[in-house]
C-alpha cells in the first residue's frame, strides 16, 4: 500500500470512529464508546507509520506525495482537489497528533466515566482528531481551510461540553470567535495567493511564489500578515490568546489533546508548512518571531502569580507554543517541530497529572488549597515531577534538548536574533519556576484534607460546585459526572501516562545536538527548498546554548525550592510589598480588560444602538411611515367618495372639460 | 346649412343636458337629461355622416337609439322598484355607498 | 327655405331642451323632450337621414317617451324645489356647462375639419334611405347588428326582474287606504 493510501486511512479511521459512536450513542453500553474511539485512533496511529514506512522507502528527493480524490471546485481560474499531501512534514505531524491522541483516549475512558455525555465525548474527541488529521494532510488551501474551521468547531464543542455551565459556554463562544478571526485572516491569505499565483495546492503556489513575488514584496508580506492573523488565532499568541486560558473549562483531557498538544500546534504546522512564502518576506517572518518572543515572555510571567492548576499549565502551553512559533519564523524548522513533539509528550502527560489530582481535590482546582498530595498519590506525584522536569528543560530530559536547539539556532542567525536567545534563556529561567511552583506548592509541604483522607484509602468526595464560580451544579446531562478517577485506582489512566513519561525523559535522545539528528534529517525533503537548509549550528553556539539553558533550568528549580520549601511565606510577602505589579500579572496584563473595552463594548454598544433607535426610527418608520403615508393618502382621496350622485357627476364634467382645454391647448 | 351649425347645436344641447344632470335631483328627470345628452350625439352622428357622405353614421345614430332604449328601460325599471321600496326620490340621499 | 326650416326646428330643440331641465314639474318635463325629439327629427330630415328622423320619431317619441309618461303616472310627479340647496353645485353645474359649451364650440369651429364649411358633398337619392341602413346593417355591421338584438333581450330580461314583486319587500306593493305614499 503506498503512502498517500495509507493518508487516506489515517483520516477514514477517526472520522469513521467519530460516526459510529455517534449513532450508536444510544446503544454502546458503559465504556464500549471509548474503547472504539481509542481504537479508531489506535488505527490511524498504525496507518500513519505505514505510512512512514513506505515514504522512507522513496528516494529523499521525491518525498512529496499527493493524492486526490475528486475535483471539489474547477470553475475558470480557480481549481481545487479534496487531494492530501504526504509529505515528511505530514507524516510527523500525523504520528504526533495520532500518537498522543491514542494515549489520551484511553486516558479519558477511564477518566470520563460515569459522565452522562460519555458517548458525546468520544464522537467529539474522534471528529477532532480527524479534523486535525486532514488539517496536517491537507493538499491544497481549500482543504486546509477545511480542516481548520473544522477544527475551530471541535475544539468550540469540547469546551463548552458541560454546556450547562454558563462558564463553559462562554469559553467556547470567546475561543469560537477568536478562532473565527483566525479564519477570515487565513481565507483572505488563501484568495489573495490564489490572485497571485493561479493556484490553490501547495505545491503549485510553492512554485511559481518565487516568480509572482519579489523578496519582500509588500504583496507577500501582506499574505504572510494574514497567514499569521490564522496562526497565531489557533495557537493562542499575542493579541488572540486569551482563549486559551478561558478554554480551560473544557474536561482536563480535553485540555491535555487540542490545548496542548495538537489544536495549539496547528499554528506553527502552518508557518513550516508556509515556509516558501515567509522566506521571500523575511519582514513578516521577523515579525512573528518577535511576536513570539514577547508572547512567551508574557505568558511566563502570567503563570507566575495565577493560582488555577490549569490555568498556570495553560499558559505554560502558551509560552511554550511561542518557543516553536519563534523556531519557525526563524527557519529552525527541525528544531521547531522537535519541540512541538517533546511539548506534546510533556505537557499531555502534565494535564493527565493535573487531571488525577484535581479528581483527588474532588473538582477543586485551585492551588491554594492543595499541598503535600505527595505521599496520597505516589504515580500521579511521579509523573508530575517528571514532566515539570521536561517542561523545565532540566538537563537530559527532552525539553533541554528541543529548546537548546532552538535558542541555538538564534545564536547561529545572530545580528537582532540574540535579543531571541536572551528572552527565550529568561524565559527559560521563569519556565522552571512556575513549573516547580506548581510542585512545590501541590505535592510538598504537609498534607491537606484531602490528601489524609486519601491516605486512608478514601477517595475525598466534595460538593459538585463550579470551580470557577463556586454555583452548585447537579451531575446530570451537562454537568460532570459524579465520579472523580485518580491514576492510582485506574490501570486506562496509569497506561498512557507510563508511555508518555518514558517519551518524555527519552524523547530528546533522538537529537542530541551534534549526535543524533533524526528529526532533522527526516524532515529534510519537506524544508528543502529552504535558504537556512545550510545554516548549520556551530559547536561554539550549540555549547552556549547548552550551558545556558542548564544554568537557566537549575537556577529556576532553585529559585522555586527557597521560595516554596526553604521560606514558604516569600511570595505573600513579595505579594503585599508589590501589589500593582501582582495585580498587572494576575490580570494577564489586563488584555481581558482591554479586549472589553475596545471591541466587546463598543459592538455591544453598536448592536444595542442600532436595535433600539435604527431599528425602531428607520427601519420601523419606513414600515410604518409606508403605511402613514398611504392611509394619508387614502384620506385625501376618500372626500371624493361621498355617495351622492352629481358630485361624481360634477366630477367627470369637469374632468371632461379640462381634457377638452388640454387638447385644445395643445392642438394650437 | 353648413354642417358647423349642426355640430354646434348639438354642442349646446349636450352642455344643457349636462347641466340638467348637475342640477336636477329627482332621479326620473336626470334620466330625462340623459336622453337628451344622447340625442345631442345623435345629432352629431347624423351631422358627420352628411358631411363624409357615407352611411356609417347614421348606423351608428341608430345604434344609439336602440341602446337608448334599453336604458331607459332598465333605468325607468329601477325608478319603479325604488317607487315600491318607498325610498325617497331623491338622488342626494341615496349616498350609502359613500366611502 | 332650408335655413328657415333649420333655425326654426333649432330653436325648438334648444327650447325644449330648456324646458326639460328648468321645468320643476316632472311631467312637463317629459313634455319638453318629446318637442324636442320631434325638432331632432326634422333636423335630421333636413340632414338626408329619413329612416333616422321615421325611427326618433316611432321608437323614440313613440316608445320611449310613452314609457317615461306612464313612469311619471305611476310614481307621480314631486316637484323640486327651485333654489339649488348645495351651494357649491349652484355655482359649479352651469358654469361648468358653460365652459363646456364654449370648449366644444371653439373646438369644432377651430379644428379645421375639411368640410365643416361645406354642405357635404351631393349625395343620391338612395342615402340615408332604408335600403341603405339594411344593406349596411347586414354586411358591414352585422356583428353590431347581433350585439345590439342580445342587448335588447337582456333589457328586456332586466326589465322582467326589476319588475317582479321581491320576497325582501312582501308589503311593496300595498296601497294604504285612504293615502298616498
Amino acid at each position: 500500500m503506498t503512502a498517500t493510501t495509507f493518508g487516506w486511512l489515517v483520516l477514514a479511521f477517526p472520522l469513521a470512529g467519530s460516526i459510529v459512536i455517534a449513532l450508536g450513542f444510544r446503544r454502546l453500553p458503559g465504556r464500549t464508546a471509548g474503547w472504539i474511539g481509542s481504537a479508531a485512533i489506535g488505527l490511524a496511529f498504525a496507518s500513519s507509520i505505514g505510512a512512514l514506512i513506505d515514504l522512507q522507502s522513496h528516494p529523499a528527493d521525491a518525498r512529496t506525495l499527493t493524492s486526490s480524490l475528486w475535483d471539489y471546485v474547477s470553475t475558470a481560474g480557480v481549481s481545487a482537489k479534496l487531494g492530501i499531501l504526504v509529505d515528511p512534514l505530514a507524516v510527523f505531524m500525523c504520528l504526533v497528533v495520532s500518537g498522543v491522541s491514542f494515549l489520551i483516549h484511553v486516558y479519558s475512558v477511564a477518566y470520563m466515566d460515569s459522565d452522562q455525555g460519555y458517548r458525546r465525548y468520544f464522537s467529539y474527541l474522534n471528529f477532532f482528531v480527524f479534523s486535525m488529521l486532514l488539517l496536517v494532510l491537507a493538499g491544497n488551501f481549500v482543504i486546509l481551510i477545511v480542516g481548520w474551521a473544522f477544527v475551530g468547531f471541535a475544539s468550540y464543542a469540547l469546551i463548552s461540553f458541560w454546556y450547562r455551565r454558563r462558564t463553559a459556554t462562554h469559553a467556547g463562544i470567546k475561543a469560537f470567535v477568536i478562532n473565527v478571526i483566525g479564519d477570515v485572516g487565513l481565507v483572505i491569505a488563501a484568495i489573495l495567493i490564489q490572485r497571485g499565483t493561479g493556484a490553490l495546492d501547495f505545491p503549485g503556489v510553492f512554485a511559481r511564489a518565487g516568480d509572482t513575488w519579489g523578496q519582500n514584496e509588500w504583496g507577500i508580506v501582506a499574505i504572510c500578515l494574514l497567514i499569521l492573523v490564522g496562526a497565531f488565532a489557533k495557537s493562542a499568541q499575542i493579541p488572540f490568546h486569551t482563549w486559551l486560558a478561558d478554554a480551560m473549562e473544557g474536561p482536563t483531557p480535553v485540555s491535555a489533546l487540542i490545548h496542548a498538544a495538537t489544536m495549539v500546534t496547528a499554528g506553527v504546522y502552518l508557518i513550516a508548512r508556509m515556509h516558501p512564502l515567509f522566506e521571500l518576506a523575511p519582514t513578516a517572518a521577523d515579525i512573528s518571531a518577535a511576536i513570539g518572543a514577547f508572547t512567551l515572555i508574557f505568558a511566563a510571567s502570567v503563570a507566575l502569580v495565577v493560582t488555577d492548576l490549569k490555568r498556570i499549565i495553560a499558559y505554560s502551553t502558551i509560552s511554550q507554543i511561542g518557543y516553536m512559533i519563534m523556531a519557525v519564523s526563524i527557519a529552525a524548522y527541525g528544531a521547531g517541530m522537535f519541540h512541538l513533539m517533546t511539548h506534546a509528550f510533556f505537557k499531555a502527560l502534565m494535564f493527565m497529572a493535573a487531571g488525577s489530582v484535581i479528581a483527588a481535590m474532588a473538582g477543586v482546582q485551585d492551588i491554594d488549597r492543595m499541598s503535600g498530595l505527595r505521599r496520597a498519590m505516589p504515580f500521579t506525584s511521579a509523573a508530575f515531577l517528571i514532566a515539570a522536569l521536561a517542561l523545565g528543560a532540566f538537563p537530559g530530559f527532552s525539553g533541554y534538548f528541543s529548546k537548546d536547539e532552538i535558542l541555538a539556532f538564534a545564536a547561529e542567525r545572530g545580528g537582532g536574533y540574540w535579543i531571541l536567545w536572551a528572552a527565550g534563556t529568561v524565559g527559560a529561567l521563569a519556565t522552571a519556576l512556575y513549573a516547580f511552583r506548581m510542585i512545590f506548592r501541590v505535592f510538598f509541604g504537609e498534607p491537606n484534607e484531602e490528601a489524609r483522607e486519601l491516605q486512608e484509602g478514601r477517595l475525598p468526595h466534595g460538593e459538585h460546585v463550579n470551580p470557577a464560580t463556586g454555583e452548585p451544579e447537579d451531575t446530570d446531562v451537562g454537568y460532570p459526572g459524579p465520579e472523580h478517577h485518580i491514576a492510582e485506582r485506574e490501570a486506562a489512566m496509569r497506561g498512557p501516562m507510563t508511555i508518555l513519561a518514558v517519551l518524555a525523559i527519552v524523547g530528546g535522545f533522538v537529537q542530541i545536538p551534534g549526535v543524533t539528528h533524526v528529526i532533522e534529517h527526516f524532515l529534510d525533503p519537506t524544508f528543502a527548498d529552504s535558504r537556512f537548509i545550510d545554516v548549520e549550528t556551530s559547536t561554539g553556539h550549540e555549547a552556549l546554548a547548552l550551558v545556558a539553558g542548564a544554568v537557566s533550568s537549575l537556577a529556576g528549580i532553585a529559585l522555586a525550592w527557597a521560595l516554596y520549601v526553604r521560606n514558604p511565606g516569600t511570595t505573600l510577602r513579595l505579594v503585599a510589598r508589590f501589589p500593582h505589579l501582582h495585580g498587572f500579572l494576575v490580570h494577564k496584563w489586563y488584555f481581558d480588560e482591554a479586549y472589553d473595552a475596545l471591541v466587546v463594548r463598543p459592538m455591544l454598544a453598536l448592536g444595542r444602538g442600532a436595535s433600539t433607535t435604527f431599528e425602531r426610527v428607520v427601519i420601523g418608520g419606513m414600515a410604518s411611515g409606508t403605511a402613514l403615508a398611504v392611509r394619508a393618502g387614502n384620506s385625501a382621496v376618500r372626500v371624493a367618495q361621498s355617495g351622492l350622485l352629481r358630485n361624481y357627476a360634477l366630477l367627470v364634467m369637469t374632468g371632461a372639460t379640462a381634457l377638452g382645454l388640454y387638447f385644445l391647448i395643445v392642438a394650437r | 346649412m353648413d354642417i358647423a351649425w349642426y355640430l354646434v347645436l348639438s354642442a349646446f344641447i349636450f352642455c344643457i343636458g349636462g347641466a340638467g344632470v348637475l342640477t336636477r335631483r329627482s332621479p326620473l328627470v336626470i334620466l330625462i337629461c340623459l336622453e337628451l345628452m344622447l340625442n345631442a350625439g345623435n345629432l352629431a352622428l347624423v351631422a358627420f355622416a352628411r358631411m363624409t357622405g357615407t352611411g356609417d353614421g347614421q348606423v351608428f345614430a341608430l345604434v344609439v337609439m336602440i341602446v337608448a332604449a334599453c336604458e331607459v328601460v332598465v333605468g325607468l325599471g329601477l325608478i319603479v322598484a325604488m317607487y315600491r321600496s318607498h325610498l325617497p326620490m331623491d338622488v342626494d340621499d341615496m349616498s350609502e355607498l359613500h366611502g | 327655405m332650408e335655413s328657415v326650416v333649420f333655425f326654426v326646428a333649432a330653436f325648438m330643440a334648444i327650447g325644449g331642451a330648456l324646458g326639460v331641465v328648468l321645468q320643476r314639474n316632472p311631467f312637463y318635463s317629459v313634455l319638453s323632450l318629446v318637442v324636442h325629439l320631434l325638432a331632432l327629427a326634422a333636423l335630421f330630415l333636413l340632414l338626408s337621414a329619413e329612416f333616422i328622423a321615421a325611427a326618433q320619431v316611432i321608437v323614440y317619441a313613440g316608445a320611449v317617451m310613452v314609457l317615461y309618461v306612464f313612469v311619471v303616472a305611476y310614481v307621480g310627479g314631486l316637484e323640486d324645489p327651485l333654489m339649488e340647496p348645495n351651494p357649491v353645485l349652484r355655482i359649479a353645474a352651469p358654469l361648468f356647462a358653460v365652459a363646456l359649451g364654449v370648449e366644444l364650440s371653439v373646438a369644432i369651429l377651430g379644428s379645421g375639419l375639411k368640410g365643416i364649411d361645406s354642405r357635404g358633398p351631393h349625395v343620391g337619392a338612395g342615402f340615408g334611405s332604408p335600403a341603405q341602413i339594411g344593406q349596411l346593417f347586414l354586411t358591414r355591421f352585422l356583428i353590431a347588428f347581433e350585439v345590439v338584438s342580445l342587448l335588447l333581450l337582456i333589457a328586456a330580461v332586466g326589465a322582467v326582474v326589476l319588475a317582479r314583486k321581491s320576497a325582501a319587500h312582501p308589503q311593496a306593493d300595498e296601497r294604504v287606504p285612504g293615502g298616498t305614499v
